[in-house]
């Protein structure tokens, strides 16, 4: 097991360098930012200046290890134009992102789990095909859509629900359903197909000339079979709504991460968009190991491979 | 007293297109199992005997149903059970050894969890009661250490021992019939010598009834006392062993017991020729006339009826005829008959 965890780590590490160049390098073909961010009418002399104040006249590889040894003390750059460290910046957006993919996350889970698995344990009945329209709407339709009509029509026409903006539960319910409406859709085909299949495995089939009830066989002996690539994906599902509810946070106007991220790439904020991918690639990879690490609690396989 | 296990008629067919297509994997199969024996039920790939293993349990994977026959099981009529019936059947008075012991164990629980399953839903038995019936049960099939091997998963066994759990598992609920779908044929060669052996000591012990179902006629021979030969969803013949073995009279078994090796023999393996025809266009007629060396002009056009040869032993084939008294002669008859069929068969 401890074996297991230090070879993961070492990759999640191999994983997090690829990002970083490439971040790195994505940033800087975006332009000059002294000139979004400097007085218009500034002299050249004070542009200079600026360039050399943020490390920016130094060559890329110079630049790219300073970043990087800054990232490994845990010091991701000041922002350009809050003028603030990003770290301090992401943490105080982190709890209204956080907020916001939990609750996409239950909502994604309420829909989707439950419909997955009521469609491969009826297949091909109506509540086969009414879960095969709700997926592929959820597929089909985007959440900046869905939020847009949403507003429209619990606010605008209804005015039962907060147009933008974070305050109570009524702010959160339409944010979290239009970005948990996607992944719950995706959810519930991984469940459907991953029941589907063990369903149709051996040991289900022994499972049941056992004479164990239909519960135990379908919710015990397959359901956990089943639930491995789900969490796999859920857990990668809520790292993305948290770093990556761009749209979504910007629709509803909510101070997340995403919004942050909005901001700095419109501001050309180096320090800002790289610290904030470089956290969200932590995040992902830190996520992913904890998955790895429940797979191999839930798999003894895993668990027990040298 | 009635037999353990009568299955008058019985068919299972696969209806699929909206009732254009019928598969009819089990059409008209009748026989009977007492207490404690053996039936081993041979066939091509395809030829219904696993279809009729799960009309019997009704476990037929959907679109296939029984439409017709019945199947008694020690006096209770089966087909008419619902499936919560049916559950307290299964595994309880019935249990099923698959054929492929690497995917028939779930990998997620341990050993112990699958093997007590049946005797805490069957015999209710709780906590040390459990534990101990498990033990025994490890014990019985011979997996060593089992106080700690229980504790395992199934990936840290190998073939030979899971399909050993099975047979635990299958004896856990304390069944009186087995049914056996080739328990063998995933296994290594030393290994099913063994398995086959553990299996007969089981049923010495237990005495529990087992249907074999297997291609493999020298398992047939080696375990069983009754033999079922199965084609394209009928019995075409069945009898004990040693009368089917000795003096076949259909020519389908004829080529089964000719397609087999025998060790020192020189002689050439005979092929059957031809494949099993679909079962849902059967040809009019014998089902395996096309395929017959002995046809008749009669074979093609009319279905033979089931002839009795002596007691139990019967033949669909217009060539089969009641045996008169003297069993010497129809030994040495059908022993020409094969040589016949070799000829054909070259």
């Amino acid at each position: 097991m401890t074996q297991f965890i230090i070879r993961r780590t070492f990759y999640a590490l191999i994983s997090l360098f690829i990002l970083s160049v490439t971040i790195f390098a994505i940033v800087r073909l975006t332009g000059d930012p002294v000139t979004m961010l400097a007085e218009p009418g500034a002299r050249a002399e004070d542009l200079d200046r600026l360039r050399a104040e943020w490390g920016l006249d130094r060559s890329w590889p110079v630049q790219y290890l300073t970043f990087a040894k800054n990232v490994f003390t845990g010091d991701l750059g000041k922002s350009f134009n809050y003028q603030m460290p990003v770290s301090t910046l992401y943490f105080q957006r982190l709890p209204a992102s956080l907020q916001l993919a939990l609750a996409a996350t239950f909502i994604s889970f309420i829909i989707g789990i439950p419909a997955g698995l009521i469609s491969a344990v009826k297949v091909n009945s109506a509540w086969d095909n009414a879960g095969k329209v709700v997926a592929l709407f959820g597929l089909a339709v985007p959440g900046f859509w869905l939020g847009l009509v949403m507003i429209l029509i619990f606010s605008v026409w209804l005015g039962w629900l907060p147009t933008s903006g974070q305050g109570g539960i009524l702010h959160l319910i339409m944010p979290s359903v239009a970005l948990g409406w996607y992944f719950a859709a995706s959810l519930l085909r991984l469940t459907r197909s991953s029941m589907l299949e063990v369903m149709r495995s051996e040991y289900i089939k022994l499972a049941r000339l056992k004479g164990l009830p239909g519960y135990v066989v379908i919710a015990v002996h397959a359901f956990k079979n089943a639930l491995i690539p789900v969490l796999t994906l859920a857990g990668i599902n809520l790292v993305v709504m948290i770093n990556a509810g761009v749209i979504i946070e910007v629709i509803f106007a909510w101070p997340g991460i995403g919004r942050l991220l909005y901001e700095g790439i419109f501001q050309r904020d180096f320090p800002l968009v790289q610290g904030v991918v470089i956290q969200a690639g932590i995040m992902i990879v830190l996520i992913n190991l904890t998955i790895d690490i429940l797979y191999a609690y839930i798999d003894p396989r895993i668990r027990l491979a040298k | 007293m009635t037999a353990l296990l009568e299955v008058r008629d019985l068919q299972a067919h696969y209806v699929s297109f909206g009732g254009e297509r019928v598969v009819k994997a089990v059409e008209g199969v009748s026989f009977t199992l007492e207490e404690g024996e053996t039936l081993g039920v041979v066939g091509e790939s395809g030829c219904g005997k696993t279809t009729t293993c799960q009309a019997i349990v009704n476990l037929l994977p959907p679109p296939g149903r029984i439409v017709g026959g019945s199947i008694a099981f020690a006096g209770e009529e089966l087909t008419r059970k619902s499936q919560r019936e049916m559950r307290h059947i299964r595994g309880a008075q019935i249990a099923m050894i698959l054929q492929d012991p690497m995917a028939s164990l779930n990998p997620l629980f341990s050993i112990y969890r699958q093997v007590s399953e049946p005797a805490y839903y069957h015999r209710a038995l709780r906590g040390r009661g459990l534990r101990e019936r498990v033990r025994e049960l490890l014990n019985a099939v011979r997996i060593p250490s089992p106080a700690m091997r229980m504790r395992e998963y199934p990936h840290q066994m190998s073939g030979g021992m899971r399909q050993r759990i099975v047979g635990a598992i299958a004896l856990a609920g304390g069944p009186r019939l087995i049914i056996a779908d080739e328990p063998t044929t995933n296994l290594d060669v030393t290994i099913q010598a063994q398995y086959l052996d553990l299996l007969k000591e089981l049923q010495d012990k237990t005495g529990v009834a087992i249907i074999f179902i297997t291609h493999n006629l020298g398992i047939v021979a080696r375990m069983c006392d009754k033999l079922a030969v199965m084609y394209a969803g009928k019995i075409v013949e069945a009898g004990t062993v040693r009368e089917l073995f000795n003096a076949p009279r259909h020519p389908y078994t004829k080529a089964l017991l000719g397609s087999m090796p025998k060790l020192g023999s020189k002689e050439k393996l005979l092929a059957i020729p031809g494949h099993p025809p679909d079962l849902a266009t059967l040809p009019p007629g014998c089902a395996f006339h096309p395929r017959c060396p002995e046809a008749l002009p009669t074979c093609a056009t009319a279905e033979p009826p089931e002839i009795q040869v002596i007691g139990s032993w019967s033949a669909r084939c217009w060539r089969a005829e009641p045996q008169e008294i003297s069993a010497t002669d129809a030994t040495t008859d059908s022993a020409k008959d094969i040589h016949a069929a070799a000829a054909v068969g070259d």
